[in-house]
């Protein structure tokens, strides 16, 4: 009751919901117009004040920025005939859809009066064009009324609760409050199906013996058959038994029930008469041919309004009851369909080329209804998208767009004295020159395309208060996403830097945030068009804001492939001459020499502190564990590889150089670093080819000697096995113990390989490079090249799988040996050999499935996550609460600290100390 | 605690507190102190950030990186750990029975040393007839079956044939009865079942394999560990209640990784910090980073309401109080036409029906509601 005057106060509109894809569409599209909205600010009234006769849809949308209607909430309810008749502009009689001139016909379903769809026209209710008209409802009067599908299960309760003949709730009068108070309890928890349910067990249990404790009826037991037929005992339930039953139920017994009488007096679940939705939301689309294909709605409406007009003309005519019955369940069939095509027990309705009808549940429900495809998901102008491509040259902060691209992509200036000059240039170089401008808007919200014609006009006409679109130009704020959007960083804010070519261009730092690579990906680039949104973009979305993960409080950004491996080769430079050195530095941008010694030959640390501030500190340690000192802006020990620089949570003198000297300053020293390894090895040339991984013939030699004594070994436990030696593990088989000391001794004979090839391999092999500064690919993959690919493991086992006792046709039941079970002994240099591709091929095949099957359930899972967190935020006292102000936490995280500004989600004190 | 900490007492989170009275000698205290509160102030999240977003991204975005292989070894061969992805939605969906329920059970001091730990993980593990019978024996004329028993498992077990009787007798029901013989368990059908013959008996043969005879129930099996320089016990099933009632038990220490069996028994404060700790785990044994502050949101939301509710339709988002947030999420029809029955009031308070209607979101800078008259 306490709801209901709320809403009555507020003076809400009423948004009559009616299951209809219809209403809600047209309540959303129509904002502002149509809706009768409170909470009318003083900006409306000014805007509305000043020019009444102007007030076009034209000159709204120019005033788009000002605020002049906002929602304030939704009212759902159920139609009542008189509500639909009295929102109704037009009464529907008949099927025909337009007269011979092809002009929608008075009283069909695409009359004029329900909005207009065809340009020149103009709607008869409202009096304006296409696009402006946003549409009116009409109504048929049904000859006899019809359920509605998706009450049909409520109403099954309603009259199974009820009595028959008085149409009380069939509760007895003294247990009316209990009851109540019970039923509320469990709305509240567990929602209206709950309440349902329960209102069902709790008059089963009153134990009334069919008899209705009011007026002491008897009564029928009521089926539903599905979709739409009630059955008592063994008569039928007409629809109009049906209204008249549930006409009878006083409003009290309905709020018990849980309906709100006046939003859903139960009746009106029966339909009597059937609302039209407006032609706009069932636009028909006219072919090629001239032909007009409309709307599966609209189909749908026609066969509802051509069997009612028959069922009309045979009632009228006194036909008999078996035929009018026909009719009537026609009539049902259609009504159903109209709302839900789906139903089980019908057979959905078609078009002529047999594909089912989109109707009303259709259209609103899944991922491409209105709802999760229209409405909770919008779509942009002033966007592109191509592949993208690296450019260690332009800042992280920055993206390279092709010309082409900023003719097409533009922003809009407002024209004001100061600026008139220089607008003007854009306007007479127009669309066509870069830097130019495509469209100028005039203060009355014209707008108008610049061409070689207009152009004259329109810089004579330039003033201030005219808005130019010009070109992107460099420096310009633009949004830079990629899909899939899993985190904040995958829509970043980039600055403009216009470049030739054809692809979008990316510092390749920036890769890991987006989860990028340029083996043909494409992204998307878009261009706030307010002075709002470019001011949110820049100080919320920026590069140089997003350094730091909010997942895990460290850099995500940072130097990777090249960057790294040229860093780590540097710093392990022990002699540069000066002038090499010079010349990498001012190529990467570090044109600040002083740090450097005055002697004639320099170190790579030297080179790599002069990206480094002079009052910069740090501790750290190298892949291999080794100290990495940084004293005073100088490398005095160790080697940079990716525990320091490196991106994804790694890097850790970038979170120092953060903490200390902030974002901006941070990625300017990122970008020297990147481009100071780039350079390095730009100068002394960095590849890599088959022959990193060849090997010489001792350490080939110690190879096959390991992994002979491997498989000998293996034979020695296969044999101990078959004799019954084999001492088991406690809590295992003797079989499993086997294939875990297999697994195991392989295992390990692969490691071992992997010594040997370290022992043999230099530090400067390029692979070796890659490998320990942590740039690319691991041991493993070394080892998997050049010696032995070893076992492939299936669920943590040795392959089992195929035939009975064997793995393939050729091999003998019950053989255990490695080759059989799936080891590679030869690596992918040498080449393996049919067996061994088979089994590669399984693992492989097993790796693809899982990610395969992966994606669409951690999809799903975060799907869910971001729909039940999606509304909660820190309030102004440091709570964290969801949309209706209760609260989820006393204190985010229980210390209130934002991990994007932590250390690894801690404050370190230690740090802090020291520094002290 | 330090004369010149106290007046950030409770300024600062005792965390930090401790820190500094651990990490700072204590004539820096007072500067440092300082410095970490002013560090503090400059780390705390702003009003309005859309935290709840961000903890989703934060585990969701991962979940993309974790394996789908269901099954790890935990030592015995049948004992299995649901992890990675699997077990991930599994806690989240807030589900009532877990594919592998899994205890860590600690001892009491003296038992904790190792000494007959065996058999203190012996009383713990449900044992069934079948483990400890040898031979069963279908005796068509007398319509009886023996069992046979094995007396030095009844001995290691601490059992008597009478009672191993008196626990089958129970399990049986009402169909059939059982009588001890020697080391013979004998089972008879009772009178008034005698006439189903031949197919009741063997049903009651089917049925006394699965008898309960010992432990606590629902413990499958038991698997003594040593953890750093005490011995626990890890079980595969879970029965937190029961396990409590030893005395030999470390109450206090004690897990499952069952939720719902933690609501039950410790309540919904020690559910919370249960799924933290689960979804912890998992997360870290991937070799993921996760900052414990996305788990512990999405824990307090799981909890907020003093139940276990799950990241579905049918637990956390069912609780939203806007109808076209409920709606955009799953089966939006059957929202739809609830509200409308109900004649619900949509409030616009949350973030997707804003979305739908263009209007401002109410987290980020969209939650402050500055209002400007402008002259007219």
């Amino acid at each position: 009751m306490a709801k209901k005057k709320k809403a009555g106060e507020l003076e809400e509109e009423f948004v009559e919901e009616k299951i209809e894809g219809a209403d809600i569409e047209q309540q959303e599209s129509s904002e502002g117009s149509a809706a009768d909205v409170s909470g009318n600010s003083d900006v409306a009234e000014a805007v509305e004040t000043v020019d009444k006769e102007q007030f076009s849809r034209e000159r709204m949308e120019s005033l788009a920025h000002y605020v002049f209607k906002q929602v304030d909430a939704v009212v759902f309810g159920v139609l009542s005939p008189k509500m639909i008749k009295k929102m109704a502009s037009a009464k529907i009689v008949t099927p025909e859809l337009y007269d011979r001139e092809g002009y929608p016909v008075d009283g069909g379903l695409m009359d004029v009066r329900l909005g207009v769809i065809d340009p020149g026209l103009r709607c008869k209710t409202c009096s304006s064009k296409l696009k402006e008209c946003i549409g009116h409802f009409g109504y048929i009067e049904l000859a006899r009324p019809v359920i509605h599908v998706k009450f049909a299960k409520i109403i099954h309760l309603l009259l199974r609760t009820s009595c028959g003949s008085c149409g009380r709730l069939m509760i007895p009068d003294d247990k009316r409050e209990r009851a109540r108070a019970h039923l509320d309890k469990i709305e509240a928890n567990e929602g209206p199906d709950a309440r349902r349910t329960a209102l069902r067990a709790l008059i089963t249990s009153a134990r009334l013996g069919n008899k209705c404790p009011h007026c002491k009826e008897k009564q029928g037991k009521i089926v539903l058959e599905k979709p739409t037929t009630f059955v008592e005992g063994d008569r039928r339930l007409s629809p109009i038994e049906v209204r008249a039953r549930l006409e009878r139920m006083p409003d009290e017994d309905c709020e018990l029930f849980g309906l709100n009488p006046e939003t859903a007096r139960p009746e009106w679940m029966v339909l009597t008469i059937l609302a039209i939705p407006p032609v706009t939301v069932r636009p028909s689309i006219t072919l090629e041919t001239g032909e007009r294909s409309e709307d599966d709605l609209t189909h749908k409406l026609g066969d509802i309004v051509r069997i009612n007009q028959r069922l009309f003309e045979n009632i009228n005519a006194g036909a008999p009851e078996i035929i009018i019955e026909d009719l009537w369940d026609l009539l049902q069939y259609h009504v159903t369909t109209f709302f839900d095509n789906g139903i089980a027990q019908l057979p959905p309705a078609r078009h002529r080329s047999g594909q089912p009808l989109k109707t009303i549940t259709e259209r609103i429900k899944s991922k491409e209804g209105r709802i999760r495809h229209n409405l909770a998901g919008k779509r942009t102008n002033f966007c592109a998208r191509t592949v993208i491509s690296p450019d260690p040259m332009i800042g992280l902060d920055e993206v390279g767009v092709p010309e082409v691209v900023a003719q097409k992509l533009s922003v809009p200036e407002t024209v004001n004295e100061w600026n008139i000059q220089y607008l003007k240039k854009f306007v007479e170089n127009g669309p066509g020159k870069y830097p130019g401008a495509n469209y100028v808007v005039r203060p009355d919200g014209k707008k108008k395309r610049i061409t070689d014609e207009t152009k004259e006009a329109t810089l004579e006409e330039l003033q201030p208060g005219y808005v130019v679109e010009r070109h992107l130009l460099d420096g310009d704020i633009a949004l830079f996403n990629r899909q899939p959007s899993l985190h904040r960083m995958s829509m970043m804010c980039h600055r403009v830097r216009v470049l030739p070519g054809r692809t979008l261009r990316m510092n390749p730092a920036v890769c890991n945030p987006y989860n990028a690579d340029f083996d043909g990906d494409e992204m998307n680039l878009h261009i706030p068009q307010t002075e709002e949104a470019r001011a949110e973009a820049e100080i919320l979305m920026q590069v140089q804001t997003q350094l730091i993960s909010p997942r895990y409080g460290l850099s995500v950004i940072g130097c990777i492939q090249d960057a790294i491996s040229g860093n780590y080769l540097l710093t392990k430079d022990e002699d540069i001459d000066r002038e090499t050195a010079f010349m990498i530095m001012s190529n990467a941008g570090i044109t600040d020499f002083g740090k450097l010694s005055s002697k004639k030959k320099l170190t790579g640390r030297d080179v790599f502190s002069s990206a480094l501030p002079n009052d910069f500190d740090f501790k750290g340690v190298s892949r291999t564990g080794e100290p990495v000192v940084i004293k005073n802006g100088v490398l005095t020990e160790g080697v940079i590889d990716t525990k320091t620089i490196g991106g994804e949570g790694e890097g850790v003198l970038l979170r120092s150089l953060h903490k200390k000297y902030g974002p901006a300053r941070t990625v300017k020293i990122l970008h020297s670093i990147l481009r100071l390894g780039v350079e390095y090895l730009f100068h002394n040339g960095f590849s890599t080819g088959i022959a990193d991984e060849d090997l010489p013939r001792e350490a080939n030699e110690q190879i096959s000697k390991l992994l002979a004594k491997a498989e000998e070994d293996v034979a020695d436990m296969i044999d101990k096995f078959n004799k019954g030696e084999l001492e088991a593990y406690p809590g295992r088989t003797a079989e499993e113990t086997l294939e875990l000391r297999i697994l195991e001794r392989l295992n390990r004979a692969r490691n071992e390989c992997g010594k040997v090839i370290r022992s043999h391999v230099h530090d400067d092999n390029h692979a070796a490079v890659m490998i320990l500064s942590g740039a690319r690919g691991s041991i493993t993959s070394l080892i998997q090249m050049s010696a032995c690919v070893g076992q492939q493991a299936l669920r943590g086992k040795r392959i089992e799988k195929g035939y009975r006792g064997r793995t393939l046709s050729f091999f003998k039941e019950g053989d255990r040996s490695p080759e059989a079970h799936g080891f590679i002994i030869n690596g992918f240099k040498h080449g393996i050999n049919p067996k061994e591709f088979f089994f590669h091929a399984i693992t492989g095949r097993d790796g693809l499935m899982d990610t395969a099957l992966r994606t669409p359930k951690s999809g799903y899972l975060y799907r869910r996550l971001a729909n039940a967190l999606q509304d909660l935020r820190v309030d102004y006292d440091g709570s964290v609460r969801d949309a209706s102000g209760r609260i989820i936490q006393f204190e985010y995280g229980e210390d209130g600290i934002d991990v994007s500004r932590s250390e690894q989600g801690k404050i370190n004190v230690k740090r802090i100390a020291e520094a002290d | 605690m330090h004369k010149d900490l106290e007046k950030y007492k409770d300024k600062l989170p005792l965390k930090l507190l401790q820190d500094i009275e651990e990490q700072v000698p204590g004539s820096k205290v007072k500067k440092v102190a300082e410095k970490v509160y002013e560090e503090y102030l400059a780390s705390r999240v702003d009003p309005g950030e859309a935290v709840g977003l961000i903890g989703a991204e934060s585990i969701g975005e991962p979940g993309t990186q974790m394996t789908l292989n269901t099954f790890h070894y935990a030592g015995v061969a049948e004992m299995n750990v649901t992890v990675g992805l699997p077990r991930i939605i599994e806690i989240l969906d807030g589900r009532k029975s877990i594919s592998t329920p899994k205890m860590e059970i600690f001892l009491k001091s003296p038992y904790n040393k190792g000494k007959n730990i065996r058999e203190l993980a012996m009383q713990i593990k449900e044992t069934k007839l079948k483990e400890i019978a040898t031979e069963y024996g279908m005796n068509i004329v007398d319509m009886r079956v023996d069992v046979k028993l094995d007396s030095d498992k009844l001995d290691e077990l601490e059992l008597t044939p009478q009672q191993v009787a008196k626990a089958v007798d129970k399990a049986l029901g009402l169909d059939a009865g059982a009588k001890i013989d020697g080391n013979t368990l004998v089972i008879k059908l009772k009178e008034k079942a005698e006439a189903k013959g031949l197919n009741a008996l063997y049903r009651a043969k089917e049925k006394c394999k699965g008898a309960y005879v010992k432990g606590v129930k629902g413990i499958s099996q038991v698997l003594p560990v040593k953890r750093g320089d005490e011995y626990i016990i890890i079980t595969a099933g879970s029965n937190l209640k029961k396990v409590f009632e030893f005395d030999f038990v470390d109450s206090n220490r004690t897990t499952t990784n069952d939720i719902h069996e933690v609501r039950e028994v410790l309540g919904i404060e020690a559910a919370r910090q249960a799924i933290i700790d689960e979804v912890f785990q998992v997360i870290e044994t991937q070799g993921l980073n996760v900052d414990i502050r996305h788990i512990m949101l999405v824990a307090d939301t799981m909890t907020a309401g003093g139940e276990v509710k799950g990241i579905t339709r049918y637990g956390v988002v069912s609780g939203k109080a806007s109808v076209l947030a409920r709606a955009s999420f799953e089966t939006p029809i059957k929202h739809l036409i609830n509200a409308s029955l109900r004649g619900e009031v949509d409030r616009l308070t949350s973030v997707v029906e804003n979305v739908m209607l263009n209007q401002i979101i109410p987290v980020g800078t969209g939650l402050p509601q500055l209002v400007s008259k402008l002259e007219k």
